[in-house]
């Protein structure tokens, strides 16, 4: 479980998050929705520790990120899994030596174990026969799938996942959501995901927190998201037609 | 001013993170031996071809600007022996392959850190700068000895060619004999220290460049550029405080 509680960050004066309070569960998939700039990036960014609060803490099952020196928070890393936007797959470094390196920095495990590991976790994402394949030759969906790979390579209790979908066809995109989902079950981690793909947000939110301008709006499940009245989050979610149009049809079977 | 002391201080603190014990020394020893490879052996082409022709170019130049018939022949083999072990194959090979290589190291760690390859280390809980500029920074530190050697060997092999195919009143013998006439062995050693402190600048100023890069691939070309200026007035900076203190 993660939780955030009262975290402020401003940069040069201008407030990005505004006194943020909520919890991640376990075993869950929790959704940061926002639109851009919102200042959702930056609250996964100071939840990983790559930017400090001005105020307030971070709690991973009680142990406050925000108290520790770095040696700590290394080990606390150790515990994370991140899957970037980008992927962030090593260049110089084929799909499996990829997904090798944690274990490789981490590991005590003998090379033929973290081999072995490291080409379970491909099986995992349905990867296997990538293996000695470079980022560069695999296409967008592998590499998100390679990078799952490599943030599951350890075992990890946390795994946050920053615009997982982008770049990715619906498909692909639904894909992605459900590995995530059924890797979250499978490990029971506490899972992070900041979003603004609401296909994403209704195939997976178990725990959605909507960001407006730096400030928590609203937060609930994916079923809370139909019936909100929440006019800002409305606004957000059924931006698109089809969205409007499936709350349309939603609403009159729940009336009758 | 300011903004200088602050690139001083994050420098520092840079090369502090990166110039510690590394987490696993198998890993540091793989990525020390690509390094060589990448930064060093692929760079010895280009040294042994710029040496060859810039040693017979400085042959002649000579032979043909020593006119004088008071002025013995030798002096020919003996001047261009002595700038290319004082300052061709040290600094301005060195300004070379700041060029070359600074870029190289500029680009591939900018590019890392714009695609978020840095952050994933990070996250990870790896020292990124001790993983990707400590190999880089040693492994170049070990070679440039090497190329210094090489482009020593070749630029007075280029001086020789030139002595049997070109310039008019040099003879082979006469250069030869130049070649060793009041030879300090001290100057090759010379030559290797400062070489070796121009790999420390032209490693950890690229490295430096290439890990603070913020923005885009556009970002990334100016940083290797801003890497490769640095590092050169550096080198030039450099050369003149050691040869104050190693010749004087």
């Amino acid at each position: 479980m993660v939780e955030v509680k009262h975290i402020t960050k401003s940069f040069d004066g201008r407030m990005v998050l505004n006194d943020i309070n909520t919890v991640f569960e376990t075993g869950k998939t929790n959704l940061i929705i926002g639109r851009s700039g919102s200042g959702k990036t930056v609250l996964l960014k100071n939840i990983i520790g790559l930017i400090r609060p001005d105020a307030g803490v971070i709690l991973y099952d009680g142990r406050d990120l925000t108290a520790m020196k770095r040696s700590e928070l290394n080990l606390l890393r150790r515990e994370m899994g991140m899957l970037f936007q980008g992927s962030a797959l090593f260049d110089s470094m084929t799909v499996l030596e990829n997904v090798m390196f944690p274990l490789n920095m981490f590991s005590k495990d003998s090379y033929k174990a973290r081999e072995k590991r490291a080409m379970f976790c491909l099986e995992r994402v349905n990867l296997s026969e990538a293996e000695h394949l470079h980022p560069s030759e695999i296409s967008g969906g592998m590499m998100k799938r390679a990078a799952i790979a490599r943030a599951i390579a350890l075992n990890p209790k946390y795994l946050f996942c920053d615009e997982p979908n982008s770049g990715l066809d619906p498909k692909t995109s639904l894909l992605i959501d459900d590995l995530i989902r059924d890797i979250t079950i499978e490990y029971n981690m506490t899972t992070i995901i900041n979003t603004h793909d609401m296909n994403s947000v209704m195939n997976i939110g178990e725990n959605i927190i909507f960001i407006k301008e730096g400030v928590k709006e609203w937060q609930g499940s994916k079923s809370e998201v139909i019936n909100s009245n929440n006019k800002a989050l409305n606004d957000f979610v059924f931006a698109s037609d089809l969205f409007r149009r499936m709350r349309e049809l939603e609403h009159p079977r729940k009336e009758g | 001013m300011n903004e200088s002391l602050h690139r001083l201080g994050e420098y520092t603190l840079l090369m502090k993170k990166a110039i510690s014990i590394p987490n696993r020394w198998n890993m540091f020893f793989k990525q020390l031996n690509k390094e060589i490879y990448k930064l060093g052996v692929d760079s010895l082409w280009i040294v042994i071809i710029i040496s060859i022709f810039i040693g017979t170019v400085i042959a002649i130049q000579i032979s043909l600007n020593i006119s004088s018939p008071l002025i013995p022949k030798f002096t020919i083999g003996y001047t261009t022996r002595e700038i290319i072990l004082l300052e061709f194959s040290s600094s301005i090979m060195c300004l070379i392959l700041a060029g070359k290589v600074g870029s190289n190291i500029a680009s591939e760690i900018g590019t890392m850190r714009v695609t978020e390859q840095i952050d994933a280390m990070e996250i990870m809980g790896v020292n990124s700068a001790n993983f990707l500029i400590l190999p880089k920074v040693t492994g170049l530190m070990i070679f440039i000895p090497v190329l210094v050697i090489f482009s020593m060997f070749t630029g007075i092999l280029g001086g020789i060619a030139a002595s049997y195919l070109a310039a008019e009143g040099m003879t082979p013998a006469s250069f030869e004999y130049g070649l060793q006439f009041y030879f300090n062995s001290f100057y090759i050693w010379y030559s290797i220290v400062k070489s070796v402190v121009y790999a420390f600048i032209i490693s950890s100023i690229a490295s430096y460049f290439g890990y603070y890069v913020k923005g885009g691939a556009l970002d990334v070309g100016k940083a290797s550029t801003n890497a490769v200026v640095m590092s050169s007035v550096m080198i030039l900076m450099a050369d003149v405080i050691l040869t104050h203190l190693m010749l004087t």
